[in-house]
This record gives structure tokens, sequence and C-alpha cells, in this order.
């Protein structure tokens, strides 16, 4: 899913994982989009009220990022935390 | 069925990395058998033990996964064996759910989910030493009273540390409640899913579990190791040190299997009087089966290093620092760890790839494994690199580690092309799926490492003794018969099937250099890559005078050919497609001739185009 048709399905004000730096922590709000990529970031633990910190992201466009969520820790590609919405 | 003799069926089920194949070694230690399930590629692993009352138990261990929900081949798989849904494979009577006591909360939600299917089960708290360590102790009995399962605590890396856990299913072992009727099951749905994140977060609570904290330690090795240059840096050496360490620390375990495989042709040559028997045994058997073995020690030393590293929680790290050149070129970040397998043989790649959920990802990361250099070639390598390049040290470099080196990158480098142009060819999108647990360190497990070294050791001396032992022998037959005409003046391979059939191929061959022993040699190698060895090994020992035979086989291809002919055919084995096993594995993962032909075709066309290159640019430059 493009991020264009996942900005259709978020209020437009909402924050993303993406938008975190290095070493910052959120809460997950929502995760968007149903779709097998949503569900397996819910099964891993992406739930609403779940805390996430960033913990490492690639050089040179911060892709993939690695997030620690419930004590686990998960690369991601950046599309892919581009569907985490946080508080 | 008499309860004294039957055996009891045992899934074991859990999350990737949760410990459960460290678990399914102590039990079974090396009774396990290693296949597939039918018609389909996953493996299948499976072992027996017999506890101390006598009673049998088969235990069969399941692909991991997160949930019963499947988004790969594996995935489905376990979903499928533990609703009995898989043909000729009876549904287990228990279920085993391995959980990592440190990291608890998704194992719990896969408990719940898996408690659905209606089997009986029980749940193992692994690592449950490490927990303690870190100062919490899971209330089992508040969990088991929720979960309506035994729970019980194992050790798997400590000798005994299974103990509880046969107990319990010494005590299960005649099933209390009938199984649910696998009809009956449904798939969970998004719902499901959030309300068993809550209902295990409740439980969790219940149980005294405590998320772990990220250790200083940990955080310090992920920023080192992570970060984009001291991390790409720090992978390059350690690469680098495995090319290394396989061919400097191989030396005298080689020198050693060489001397006695010498020694025991002399024997043979001794002991035996001179006719068809006696060159059967020695050239044929000993020189070309023995021309193989002799690189098991480097073997040993690589799987070592992939073994340790896969254990240690590494692996992972390096795809994701691989991740970003893996995706300017179209192939997911999945890919890595098939690649990484096709190291070793590109079959178990090639079957690793089920776990790229993308079917055009999985495609292209099935159609470039064999550019990565199995251990198949390893042997070809070094064969040549001890014939053709000089042992000579650079400081801490030496030099034919350093080819070695070069050929490995040669390989990668490739196949990042060929996927880009496959990328260009059948245009791609962008999203391709990582999502790839990171898991803590751990130092590798020696019990876990001795046994996998083991089943591979035995897996190479089994094709030594089997296919390639019988492609010795044909191919001694080929090349002994039919005998030179009277009066002839050539070596006798020169009159014989083989000696013909090299020869006519030798007219296509020439413009890249190869002269008619190598084409024989490549025929045999098409049934396993390192065939070429040993087949070259009876070839020069059918054509030589009593002197070659008893030289090594690197020392009389150094005077034969030239350099440009040596480098010629390295440059060939980076892509060599010869391996009849491989294109089979693609045809079944595929399910057709089409992508195995494309992968025949492309490969033999870049391995002439490379030898050709190598052999011109060697002959105007050296001459």
């Amino acid at each position: 899913m493009s991020s264009e048709a996942l900005q259709d399905a978020a209020p437009p004000e909402s924050r993303r994982l993406t938008a975190l730096a290095v070493g910052e922590r959120a809460r997950v709000a929502l995760v968007l989009a149903d779709d097998p990529i949503s569900r397996r970031l819910i099964e891993v633990g992406f739930v609403p009220g779940a805390f996430i910190e960033v913990i490492a992201s690639m050089w040179p466009a911060a892709d993939p990022l690695a997030i620690r969520v419930g004590g686990s820790t998960f690369a991601l590609r950046r599309h892919e935390a581009e569907r985490i919405v946080i508080t | 069925m008499n309860a004294e003799t039957a055996e009891l069926r045992v899934a074991f089920v859990g999350l990737p990395n949760c410990g459960k194949t460290a678990l399914f070694n102590r039990l079974t230690g090396s009774r396990q058998k290693v296949a597939n399930y039918p018609g389909v590629t996953v493996e299948r692993k499976e072992g027996v033990f017999a506890a101390p009352s006598g009673r049998r138990y088969r235990l069969l261990d399941l692909p991991g996964t997160y949930s019963l929900k499947p988004t790969t081949l594996d995935e489905a798989i376990t979903r499928d064996v533990a609703l009995g849904r898989v043909a000729q494979e009876p549904r287990p009577e228990t279920i085993v759910l391995v959980a990592d006591a440190t990291h608890l909360p998704l194992s719990l939600r896969l408990a719940l989910e898996v408690r659905r299917l209606g089997l009986p089960m029980v749940m193992v708290l692994n690592m449950s030493d490490v927990a303690r360590r870190r100062g919490f102790a899971i209330d089992r009995e508040a969990l088991s009273r929720e979960l309506g399962a035994p729970v019980i605590e194992t050790v798997a890396t400590r000798s005994g540390g299974a103990d509880a856990l046969i107990a319990e299913l010494e005590r299960l072992a005649v099933p209390t409640q009938p199984a649910l009727v696998a009809s009956a099951w449904q798939e969970p749905t998004a719902e499901d899913v959030t309300a068993t994140h809550a209902e295990a977060a409740r439980l969790l609570e219940l149980s005294g579990y405590r998320e772990p904290l990220r250790s200083r330690a940990v955080a310090v090795a992920d920023r080192i190791l992570m970060n984009p240059l001291s991390g790409m840096l720090i992978l390059a050496t350690l690469l680098f040190f495995v090319f290394q360490a396989v061919f400097s620390w191989a030396a005298w375990p080689m020198d050693l299997i060489d001397a006695g495989v010498t020694a025991l042709a002399e024997l043979v040559r001794g002991a035996l009087p001179e006719g068809p028997l006696r060159s059967l045994l020695a050239d044929g058997v000993i020189a070309g089966v023995g021309s193989v073995i002799v690189f098991l020690p480097q073997i040993v030393i690589l799987f070592a290093f992939i073994l340790a590293l896969e254990d240690s929680g590494y692996l992972p790290r390096a795809a994701y620092l691989l991740d970003r050149v893996m995706g300017s070129v179209g192939l997911s970040g999945r890919a890595f760890i098939p690649l990484l397998s096709s190291f070793a043989c590109a079959i178990p790649g090639i079957m690793a790839t089920r776990t790229i959920p993308n079917l055009r990802d999985r495609i292209v990361t099935i159609l470039v494994a064999p550019l990565m250099t199995c251990s198949a070639r390893l042997p070809v390598y070094a064969l040549l690199i001890a014939a053709f390049i000089p042992q000579r040290e650079f400081g801490v470099f030496n030099l034919q580690g350093l080819v070695l080196f070069v050929l490995y990158f040669a390989g990668v480098a490739s196949a990042l092309l060929v996927a880009w142009v496959a990328k260009l060819i059948a245009g791609g999108q962008n999203n391709h799926l990582l999502m790839l647990e990171l898991p803590d360190y751990q130092w590798p497990n020696w019990r876990n490492l001795a046994l996998g070294l083991w089943e591979k050791t035995r897996v190479f001396l089994a094709r030594a003794g089997g296919i390639i032992l019988a492609l010795m022998v044909l191919l001694w037959f080929l090349s002994t018969y039919p005998a030179p005409p009277v009066g002839a003046t050539g070596a006798a391979i020169e009159y014989s099937f083989a000696g013909q059939l090299g020869k006519a191929l030798a007219v296509v061959l020439a413009p890249i250099g190869f002269n008619w022993q190598i084409a024989i040699a490549l025929i045999p190698g098409l049934a396993a890559r390192e065939v070429a060895v040993g087949a070259l090994g009876t070839v020069y020992a059918l054509s030589g005078d009593e002197e070659a035979v008893t030289t090594a086989l690197s020392s009389v291809i150094a005077s034969e050919w030239g350099l440009p002919t040596g480098l010629a055919l390295l440059a060939w084995y980076v892509f060599a497609p010869q391996c009849l096993a491989t294109l089979a594995v693609v045809r079944r993962e595929t399910n057709g001739w089409r992508y195995p032909l494309l992968m025949l075709v492309y490969l033999f066309a870049l391995a002439y185009l490379a030898a050709f290159v190598t052999y011109r640019v060697t002959l105007a430059v050296a001459g």
C-alpha cells in the first residue's frame, strides 16, 4: 500500500512512528490498513498502548529502522513503520 | 496398539528464536531425521526419544511462527500439521508450546491461539535460568490455572534441563480429553488477535512476568554493530576473517588427509596385480573420492562459522545492515538469510526462500541463489587456488585467502547485478516485507553447534560415498574403455569414450582456454560440482605416468595448464550452472520448467562470458 493511500485512512494530523528519532519513545495509537503486513505488525505486538522506542536507523534514508516493542526488537522497513500511528 | 509400545506423537510449536530447536536437540540428540513434507519443500525435522519408563516419543519440530494465520509457506505447514491437514502426516497427539521465559508476551499470545486447536498442550518456559538471574520467577501455577494447560520450566542448554518436560509428557501419555474436531477450528480474525493480546497481558500481570529491560551491554553492542558505518565495517571484516580462516586453519588437516589418501592408493597399487580392478580402486575410487574428501576440513570450518553466527543472534542484524543494498536491487531484506544459507548449498537456500511472502521477490531470490558460492564449489576453488596462486603474505593478509574472498565477492556482486536486471525487466514495487526480529545476543550453544556440524559432515561424507563414488566409478569406466588400439602412441584415456567426448567438447571450450581434460571433468560436475575435482583426479591419474599419480593433483594441473586457463576455470565456477540437484529443486519450488531453464541458460551464458574475458585478458597481460 502506498503512503498516500495510508494518508487517506488516518486523520491528517496523525504522527507516525517514522517521525521519531533514534532514542525517542512513544506509544502506539493504531496500525493503519488491514492487510497481511499490518496484521503481522499487530501480531508481533504493535497494539494500541504499547510502548515503542527507536533503537537504530540505517543510513542514508533512515530505512530500515530497529524498533523496540514489548521487550522484543524488530527491524522494519520504512514503509512498514509508516503504518504505525503514535501518540 | 499396546499402550506400552505405542509412540506418542508430540509437536513442538513456538516463535522463531524461542530455543525450540535447542530443546528438541536436548531431547533427541543425534537421533533426528531431516526430510521434507510430501509435496512441499518445507523442512520436516523429526526425532525420537525414550523416557526412563521405556515409552517412546516421536517429536516433530514444526517451523517457528508468530500466529496460526500464516503469511509464509513455513507457517502454513505449522498450522496444517497441527490441524491434521497434511497428507501422510498424522495429527500430533500433544503440542508442546515452547516459550522463551525472558520474552513471554508473544509466546503467551500464540499459546492462547494454539489452545483453541483443542489438542492437549504443555507450555514450556525455556531459558528459565536466565529469567531467574534477571530477578523474576514466573508463577507457573497461576499461569497453568488460567491457561488450562500444564506449565513447566526447562533449560535446554543444560544436561537434564528437559527432565521436567519428559515427566510431564509421561503424565499426559494417555490423552485425557478427546481432541477437538479439526474442522471446528476457525482462523483467528484481527479482532481475535487484539483479544488474545489483551488476554496475554492479563495473564502476564498475574504471572509476575517482567518485561526485560534492554541491558546496557546489548545497547552498546547494538550501537556499534548496527551503526551504518562501524556495523558495515565489522560485517565486512568478519566475512573476510571467515574466508581467511577457511584457508589457513584447514591447511594441516587437509595435508594429513591428502597424505592418507596417497598412502592408501600406493598400498592398493602394491597389493593388487596390474589389471582393471587395481586401476578401478586406485584411479577411480581412491583418487576420485579422496580428492573430494580432502576438503572436509574447509567445509567444517565454514559451517562452524555460519552456525555460530546463526546461534549468536548476529545474522538478523546483518540482514538489517544489508537491507538497503538488497532493496536497491529489488530484493527483500528477508532474502539475506536464504542467500547466506546458499553459501553452504543452494538447495537449502532455495528452500529457505519460502519465508519470503512476495512471489516475485521469491523467484528472483531463487534465481540468484546459485551465484552464492556454495561449499561444493569450495573444493574446486581450493584446488585451483593452490595450483595457480602463490602462497604469499602481505602483512596479515594471505594472498590465497584474498583471492578466495574476491571469488566469493564476485558471486555476491553478480547476484546483485542479476537481481537489478530482473527488476528492470520485470518491473517491481518497492514495498517488500522486512519485519525481522532481532533477538538478544547469546553465546553459541556448543552442543547445538556440534550436532549441526555432525549433520553437515555426515551429509558431505554420504555424498562422497554415494553419488560421488558412483560417478567416479562410471567416469573411470568411460575413461578406461575402449582400450587404445594396438600401436597407439598417446595416453590410453585419449582413446576412451570420455576422451573422445572431451575432445569433441573441447572445440566449443577452446575459446575460453579449456582443454579436453577439463571438458571431461565438467560433465560429471553436472551432478555435483565438487565431482569436477575428483574427475580431474581420475583423468590425470589415468592419463599420467606413475610420477603424475603420486604428486598432488594441484601440482599436476599447475604444470599442465597455463595461468590463463586456471583463472578462466575459476571465473567459470563463479557462475557454474552445473548442478542438477539445484535445477530439480527450482523446478519443484516454482512448479514448472520455465525458471530452471531460465536459470540454466543465464548461468551458462555468464559462465562462458566470464571465463572468456578472464582467459583473454590474462593471456594478453601475462602472455
